[in-house]
């Protein structure tokens, strides 16, 4: 299969704009400036079937296209770089070794909405991301593709990288603009939409890192050869961040739709040490994990992955072999939801403690009978009761551990420790 | 004396400033700034900054206590933090860490009695496909091994 994220990745000097422009690089955004209206550009990227990589999923074009046209406030494009989703790496591999294809597409996905300034969210505690993408901005500039009247078409844009300061909670948009706001990173109710009320009350898009990613691509070679590939709801390609008890780690491209069995066998070499896959997580901490007989039939896309019971999320996937004690892996996830929570929603602060405090007694000892319900309805009374979808974060994993491995939750209380670890 | 800025710093505070289209979007950057100007973020530096940035003390330390890069308390001159999530956690992250306990002497959340390192633990890095892993100051260490992290160590004064 052609890359088309990662076409670009492991070319010596990847990161350097002569690198990034002999190989076609900012084409597209000459093209774009030069010849398209905004609504063209929205129009060739809603036929392009690309929708949002930062978990949702949401239609990208159909985004773009509620920002109001004629607003008299200034309209903010938002570049999501504040990966953190447990078991998700891609957006710092592109962040790292391809920052031009980012910030071209952040180019383009600000002028799709008439945007004059744009924010890189990244991640804090991504200095070397930072250092990467700020040498890149610069020589962006410099070159005349950033700044005052790009290619003498009187469109102005800057482009500013802006760093986070170490909160799960930023990567959800509405609490990413919190944070942008110079606030601490509190999540807000919608509606209003940030396309209407977005940072400072203005109509903003926020985009993730592997959505603006692939612009230049379809902006190069057409909505056509874009939606070309993958399937009828899940066009193009994906990247999944690969990563546990698996032969080859790593980030890899795949066309949507791709078999989700022999994507871990075959590309990702399958389990090591002769060992029997137990439970694999397919996108990222939040999502319900996966028994071995429930992806027999799956295939990466959101469709399918959805019909199985859990969702593709970020790509971020956990493989866990025969030897991991699930209760372990229920309570390190809800430890993780318990450390993040941003305390605003009593439901969400209350209960991610409470859940981790009770995974936690069933796997150390002095757990109850009815523990497991307890933590079932909890985590019914969090989902859905939120500002933002970080309680159904939080809810969705435990539960699933829970309904699945039942037996094994059981045995550890029966016996009042790990039955698995000894 | 009160803390202040140096007059480089200041210079930098207000082209950081400048940058953004609201003042208070720089809060972030600035504390950043002022945690390398002054080593941590204490009642002093806190109030400095509200200052500079024309905010109420309590909204700047409501910001501080909120993320987790910004210390409000002294740290050792070098920052280990492990990463302790799943992905990690299944590639050894707990041997990671009590082998960094012992070869510290010190628990998680404590310094070092001579400065030089803190340890904590932390959630996900976005590097699991390189686990275990651990973040020192600015800088990555991945696919970490005992012999591994006695080299890292030893490189640090």
């Amino acid at each position: 299969m052609e890359k088309l994220l990662l076409r670009n990745i492991g070319v010596p000097g990847s990161h350097t704009l002569a690198t990034y422009q002999s190989r076609g690089g900012y084409g597209s955004w000459r093209k774009v400036v030069e010849t398209l209206k905004p609504e063209q550009l929205i129009d060739e990227v809603k036929a392009s079937g690309l929708r949002g990589r930062g978990g949702a999923g949401f239609p990208t074009g159909m985004k773009w296209s509620f920002v109001p046209k004629d607003s008299p406030k200034p309209k903010y494009l938002v570049c999501n770089a504040d990966e953190s989703e447990p078991g998700t790496f891609k957006d710092r591999l592109l962040i790292e070794q391809d920052p031009h294809a980012l910030i071209e597409g952040t180019m383009i996905a600000a002028f799709a909405i008439q945007s004059h300034t744009a924010f890189i969210y990244i991640r804090g505690e991504m200095v070397f991301g930072t250092i990467r993408l700020e040498q890149a901005v610069a020589e962006a500039y410099q070159a005349g593709l950033i700044g005052k009247n790009i290619f003498g078409t009187g469109y102005d844009l800057d482009v500013i990288v802006h760093r986070g300061a170490g909160a799960y909670i930023c990567g959800e948009e509405t609490a990413l603009l919190s944070s942008l706001e110079g606030g601490r990173g509190w999540p807000k109710v919608k509606p209003p939409f940030p396309a209407t009320h977005g940072l400072f009350g203005c109509p903003t898009v926020v985009n993730n890192v592997e959505t603006l990613a692939a612009l230049p691509w379809i902006l190069e070679r057409g909505a056509a050869a874009y939606s070309a590939m993958g399937t009828e709801k899940s066009k193009g390609t994906k990247l999944f961040s690969v990563s546990g008890h698996i032969v080859r780690p790593g980030v890899y491209e795949v066309e949507m739709g791709y078999p989700f069995k022999k994507f871990l066998e075959e590309d990702c070499g399958g389990v090591p040490n002769g060992k029997k896959l137990k439970g694999v997580i397919p996108g990222g901490g939040s999502m319900p994990v996966l028994k071995p007989d429930e992806i027999e039939k799956v295939n990466l896309d959101y469709e399918s992955v959805a019909a199985a019971g859990s969702l593709l999320g970020s790509g971020g996937v956990i493989v866990m072999d025969e030897t991991v004690c699930m209760v372990r892996a229920a309570w390190n996830i809800a430890r993780f939801y318990a450390h993040e929570s941003c305390g605003q929603c009593s439901p969400c602060r209350e209960g991610c403690h409470w859940m981790e405090k009770i995974f936690s007694r069933v796997e150390h000892g002095g757990a109850q009978k009815n523990d497991l319900d307890l933590i079932l309805n909890m985590a019914g009374n969090i989902a859905g009761n939120t500002i933002c979808p970080f309680g159904d974060a939080a809810a969705m994993p435990a539960g699933a551990f829970i309904r699945k491995y039942r037996d094994e939750f059981e045995a550890h209380i029966a016996a009042g420790k790990c039955t698995v670890r000894g | 004396m009160a803390l202040e800025f140096s007059p480089e710093t200041l210079k930098t505070f207000e082209a950081t400033v400048a940058r953004y289209p609201q003042k208070e979007a720089a809060m972030l950057p600035v504390l950043y700034l002022a945690q390398r100007e002054f080593g941590h973020l204490g009642p002093e530096a806190i109030e400095y900054v509200a200052k500079l940035m024309g905010q109420a003390p309590a909204r700047v330390n409501g910001v501080v206590s909120f993320y987790t890069m910004y210390n409000m308390k002294p740290i050792g001159r070098h920052h280990i933090q492990v990463c302790r999530t799943l992905s990690c956690a299944l590639r050894g992250a707990e041997e990671v860490t009590a082998f960094l306990k012992q070869k510290l002497g010190i628990e998680c959340g404590q310094t070092t009695a001579d400065g030089r390192f803190t340890l904590t633990e932390v959630e996900c890095l976005a590097s699991c496909g390189s686990a275990p892993m651990m973040q020192v100051n600015d800088d990555y260490y991945e696919d970490l091994s005992e012999e591994k992290i006695e080299q890292i160590l030893d490189g640090m004064k």
